[in-house]
C-alpha cells in the first residue's frame, strides 16, 4: 500500500496543471476562482482550447478522441481541471450524449455528431426529468408516435439545464405505453432544437439566475434516424449515461480550490482586532471539513482502483463520492456564507455581465455578492444527478442488501 | 406559569394574520410589491398604521399602543409567515424603541404621531465594514463643535435605510474603537442633511437596505439621543428588543415553510406513492417538527427576558434563543429544500423564499459563532445549583 502519486503520476499531474494554467485564459479561470458562473462564451472557448489539445473528451473511446488512459490518470486530469477553476467541458456533450452515442449510435450517428459534441459546434441539453419525473424518471409520459420515417413527439420535459444555449436536446420520450415493465418502452431520441413544436421556457433559481428551463415538445417530428440504440431500448442510454454522471460527481478538486480560497479570505475579513481566521471556532469548522474532504478524496481512489477490478463495471459504492461530495461543496458554501457575515446581504444581480474586478458593489467585500446566492444555488447539488436520499436506498440495496 | 395570550393578545393576533395572510398570500402580490418604488406596499404600510401596529412601543399615555415583547412577538411571526416586505422592523422594532428609550420630550412630541402613522420611517444605520457583529465596534466619528456636532464616517448594509425619513446613527464621540463607553446615538434626518448619501441596494431576500456616508455632517446638540458616550446602553436594550423581534419572524417563517412541506409531501407523487410515505422522509419532517418546537420555546425565552434588569441575564438568554433559532434554520430550511426537490429551488416557489430569508435572519444581529462567545462570555445558561 502507498498513498503517494507515483513518479509517473506526478510528472502526468504537472503536465495537466501546466496545460490549464499556459493555455486556458486567466480570466476565464479568474471568474470561476471568485464564485462566479462561466458565461456561454466562456465555456465553448475553454472546450475549444481543451479539444484543439487532445483534452476535451478524454472520456470517449480512443477512435473518436478520447485518452487511453488509467483510472488514475483520469483522476488526476479531473482534479487538474477542477482545482484550477477551468469550466469542465460541456457535460451533456462530453460526459452524456457523447459517450451514448459512441457506445449505442451508428456510424453515421457517430461521424456526424461526436465530432460537433467534442467541439461544441453543437450545445447540447438533457431532456430526462418531467413535472411528474423526476426521481422516479421511468414514469416519463413524454411520447414519440412512430409516422413513416418520423417521430413525432409530444409532451414535456423540466430542470433542463441551460437548454437557452442549446442547439440539440436528447429526449426519453415513450414509445411503447403498452410495455410490460414501464423502463421497456422508452426511446432514446436526438432532436434539433430548431424544430417546429419545441418551445423553452425559462426557470428562474432561487439565487436570481437562469439557469434551466421547462421544453415543451407540440407535434415535434424528428427523422427516425435520430433514434439512438434500439427503440424501446431507450432505458439502457439512460442507465449507461446516469452511471457516468455519478462517477465525476464527488468534486473533489473543486472543493480543494474552493477551502483553499475560504482559507484566504478568512484572512482578510476583520473581527475585533484580528481577522475570522484568528477565530478557533471557525478555523475548527474549516479543519473539519478539510478531513471529511481527504477521507473522500481516499476514498474515491480506492472507488477507482477497485474500477479496474470490476472490469469498468460502476461500483455501486461510487454513491458514496456523490452523498459525501456533495454536502461537503454544500458545507463549504455554509462556511462563506458565514466568513461573509452581515456582507452576504446585498444582492447583485447575477445575470448582468461580470464587471472587471467587480469593484463596483454596493456594499462591503467585493467576494461576498455570489456567497449567498452561491449557498442557495448549491442546494440543487443534493437533489439532481440522483438525489441523496436515492443514493441512499442505492447503497442500502446494493451495497448493503437491504 | 401561563402560556396562553389574553384576550387583547388574541385579538391583535387574529387582526394581523388576516391583514398579512391576505396582502401576501400568493408570490405574485409579494413580487408587486417588491416592485414599488420603495419595495414595499404602501398601501399596506397605511393599513398597519390603521391597525395601529406602527405605534406598537409607544405607551398609551403618549397615543400608542402599549405593547410589549409579548406584542412584538405576535406581530412579528406574522411577518415571518407572510414574508412581508414592509420595514416594521427596521422603521418599529429598532427605530421606534430607540425613539422610546432615547428621545427627549420634545423630540417625542414631535415624532410619535408621525411614526405611529407611518409618514416618519426609521432605520438603525449602526453597521461598519470592520465590526462585523460587535454592537459596539464603531469607528464613524463625532466631533464636538461650538453648538454641536461633525459626523465623519460610513455605514453599511443599513435595511430600509434608503426609504428612511430618519436614521439613527452611531457615532464616536470618546473612547477606542472598540470601547463600550464613548458611543452616541443621533437622529438624522435624511432628506435634508448636507452631508448625508446613500446608496440604496436590494438584498438577497428580496428587501431593501442602503450604504450610508456621513461627510462632515452637521448636527445640533438637539440630534443627540440619550446621553452623550452612552449609546451602548441604548443599543444594548434596543438589540435585545430587534433580536428577540428577529427570533418571532423566524419562528413564523419556519412555521409556514414546515406547513409548505408536509403539503408538499402529501401531495408529491413518485414511484406511484406520495413521497411522504419514506419513512425517511417522514422522520426528516419529525426532525424539523422538533427544531420547530424548539425554536419556538427559545423565541418565547428570549420575549421573556428582553426587557430583563440584569444586563447579564439577559445577554445570555438573547445569545441562548438566537443560537437556537439559529441552528433551527439551517436545519429546518435546508431539510425544506431538500423534501421538494427541484421545485424547491426556484424562484417560482414559495419555499425558496422562506429559506433565503431565514438565511439572512440567520445572521442578523448575530451568528451562532458570535452569539456563542457572548453567551460564553455570560457565563452560560443554568445558574448554580
Ligand atoms: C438545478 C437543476 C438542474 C437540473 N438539470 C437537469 C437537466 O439538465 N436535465 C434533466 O433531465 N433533469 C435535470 N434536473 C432534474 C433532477 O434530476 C431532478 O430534480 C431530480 O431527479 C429530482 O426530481 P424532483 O425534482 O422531481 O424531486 P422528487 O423526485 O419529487 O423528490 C422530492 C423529494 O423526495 C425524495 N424522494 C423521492 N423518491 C424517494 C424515495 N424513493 N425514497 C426517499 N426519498 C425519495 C427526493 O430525494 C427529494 O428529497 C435538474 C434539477 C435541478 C435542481
Amino acid at each position: 500500500m502507498d498513498l503517494r502519486y507515483t513518479p509517473e503520476e506526478v510528472a502526468f499531474r504537472d503536465e495537466m496543471k501546466t496545460f490549464f494554467r499556459e493555455k486556458i485564459p486567466a480570466e476565464i479561470r479568474n471568474k470561476g476562482a471568485a464564485g462566479h458562473h462561466a458565461t456561454k462564451q466562456d465555456m465553448i472557448t475553454a472546450q475549444r482550447i481543451m479539444n484543439q489539445h487532445g483534452l476535451a473528451v478524454t472520456n470517449w473511446p480512443v477512435e473518436w478522441g478520447g485518452k487511453d488512459w488509467t483510472p488514475m490518470q483520469r483522476y488526476i486530469y479531473t482534479e487538474e481541471l477542477m482545482s484550477n477553476h477551468v469550466p469542465a467541458p460541456l457535460p451533456f456533450n462530453v460526459a452524456m450524449v457523447g459517450p451514448v452515442i459512441a457506445f449505442f449510435g451508428t456510424e453515421e450517428q457517430k461521424k456526424h455528431f461526436l465530432p460537433r459534441a467534442a467541439n461544441i459546434d453543437d450545445w447540447w441539453c438533457q431532456g430526462f426529468s418531467e413535472p411528474g419525473a423526476g426521481s422516479d424518471l421511468a414514469s416519463l409520459k413524454t411520447r414519440a408516435v412512430r409516422d413513416g420515417d418520423h417521430y413525432v413527439i409530444n409532451g414535456q420535459k423540466t430542470w433542463t439545464t441551460l437548454a437557452q444555449y442549446a442547439d440539440w436536446i436528447f429526449v426519453l420520450a415513450r414509445t411503447n405505453p403498452e410495455a410490460r415493465k414501464r423502463q421497456e418502452g422508452i426511446s432514446f431520441i436526438l432532436v434539433d432544437m430548431k424544430t417546429p413544436g419545441i418551445t423553452v421556457r425559462p426557470i428562474q433559481l432561487v439565487d436570481g439566475g437562469h439557469e434551466v428551463n421547462e421544453v415543451f415538445f407540440d407535434d415535434v417530428r424528428v427523422p427516425v434516424g435520430h433514434l439512438v440504440g434500439e427503440e424501446n431500448r431507450g432505458w439502457d442510454c439512460a442507465k449507461f449515461l446516469l452511471a457516468n454522471e455519478r462517477s465525476g460527481i464527488a468534486r473533489v478538486g473543486l472543493s480543494k480550490a474552493n477551502i483553499r480560497r475560504l482559507r484566504d479570505l478568512a484572512r482578510t475579513v476583520p473581527s475585533g482586532d484580528a481577522t475570522v481566521w484568528d477565530s478557533e471556532s471557525f478555523r475548527y469548522k474549516v479543519n473539519e471539513v478539510e478531513i471529511d474532504l481527504k477521507a473522500l478524496e481516499i476514498t474515491q481512489l480506492r472507488v477507482i482502483a477497485n474500477e479496474r477490478k470490476r472490469g469498468g463495471l460502476p461500483d455501486p459504492a461510487s454513491s458514496i463520492l456523490k452523498i459525501k461530495g456533495s454536502e461537503i461543496q454544500q458545507r463549504i458554501t455554509e462556511l462563506a456564507l458565514e466568513l461573509a457575515g452581515p456582507f452576504a446581504l446585498p444582492y447583485h444581480d447575477m445575470e448582468d455581465e461580470i464587471p472587471d474586478g467587480a469593484n463596483d458593489l454596493p456594499d462591503g467585500f467585493d467576494w461576498a455578492d455570489t456567497v449567498a446566492p452561491s449557498y442557495f444555488n448549491n442546494r440543487k447539488v443534493t437533489i439532481y444527478g440522483g438525489s441523496n436520499e436515492i443514493q441512499r436506498n442505492i447503497i442500502a440495496k446494493m451495497v448493503l442488501g437491504f | 406559569m401561563d402560556f396562553e395570550f389574553s384576550d387583547d393578545q388574541r385579538l391583535l393576533k387574529d387582526s394581523v394574520d388576516k391583514l398579512i395572510g391576505a396582502a401576501y398570500d400568493d408570490l405574485g402580490k409579494r413580487n408587486k410589491a417588491q416592485a414599488e418604488p420603495h419595495g414595499y406596499s404602501e398601501e399596506l404600510w397605511t393599513k398597519y398604521a390603521e391597525l395601529g401596529l406602527l405605534s406598537l412601543p409607544f405607551s398609551e399615555e403618549e397615543g400608542g399602543f402599549g405593547g410589549g415583547t409579548v406584542e412584538t412577538m405576535i406581530v412579528m411571526e406574522a411577518i415571518g409567515r407572510g414574508l412581508a416586505l414592509e420595514p416594521f422592523f427596521a422603521s418599529i422594532i429598532l427605530g421606534a424603541n430607540f425613539i422610546r428609550l432615547g428621545a427627549s420630550a420634545a423630540m417625542r412630541q414631535d415624532l410619535v404621531p408621525l411614526i405611529a402613522d407611518g409618514s416618519q420611517r426609521l432605520a438603525f444605520a449602526h453597521t461598519e465594514r470592520q465590526a462585523r457583529y460587535d454592537l459596539h465596534d464603531v469607528a464613524t466619528q463625532a466631533r464636538r463643535t461650538g453648538n454641536g456636532f461633525i459626523l465623519e464616517g460610513d455605514k453599511s448594509v443599513v435595511v430600509h435605510g434608503d426609504s428612511a425619513t430618519k436614521l439613527v446613527v452611531s457615532a464616536r464621540t470618546g473612547g477606542n474603537r472598540r470601547d463600550r463607553h464613548g458611543i452616541t446615538l443621533f437622529l438624522v434626518d435624511t432628506e435634508s442633511t448636507p452631508g448625508l448619501s446613500r446608496r440604496a441596494f436590494p438584498t438577497q431576500d428580496g428587501q431593501r437596505a442602503a450604504s450610508v456616508s456621513l461627510g462632515s455632517v452637521e448636527l445640533p446638540e438637539s440630534a443627540v439621543l440619550g446621553e452623550v458616550d452612552h449609546g451602548a446602553d441604548l443599543i444594548d436594550s434596543v438589540s435585545a428588543l430587534a433580536t428577540a423581534a428577529l427570533c418571532a419572524e423566524a419562528v413564523g417563517a419556519m412555521s409556514a415553510l414546515h406547513d409548505l412541506t408536509l403539503d408538499y409531501l402529501k401531495t408529491r407523487k413518485q414511484f406511484g406513492v406520495t413521497i411522504g410515505s419514506f419513512q425517511v422522509l417522514q422522520h426528516r419532517a419529525v426532525d424539523m417538527f422538533t427544531a420547530l418546537e424548539q425554536a419556538r420555546s427559545m423565541e418565547y425565552f428570549a420575549a421573556m427576558m428582553a426587557t430583563a434588569e440584569n444586563p447579564r441575564e439577559r445577554q445570555a438568554a438573547i445569545s441562548a434563543a438566537k443560537i437556537q433559532i439559529n441552528k433551527s434554520i439551517r436545519f429546518l430550511g435546508q431539510s425544506a429544500i431538500q423534501m421538494h426537490g427541484g421545485i424547491g429551488v426556484t424562484m417560482e416557489y414559495r419555499s425558496g423564499h422562506y429559506f433565503k430569508r431565514l438565511t439572512m435572519l440567520e445572521s442578523a444581529f448575530g451568528d451562532t459563532d458570535h452569539h456563542m462567545r457572548l453567551l460564553d462570555k455570560a457565563g452560560g445558561l443554568l445558574e448554580a445549583a
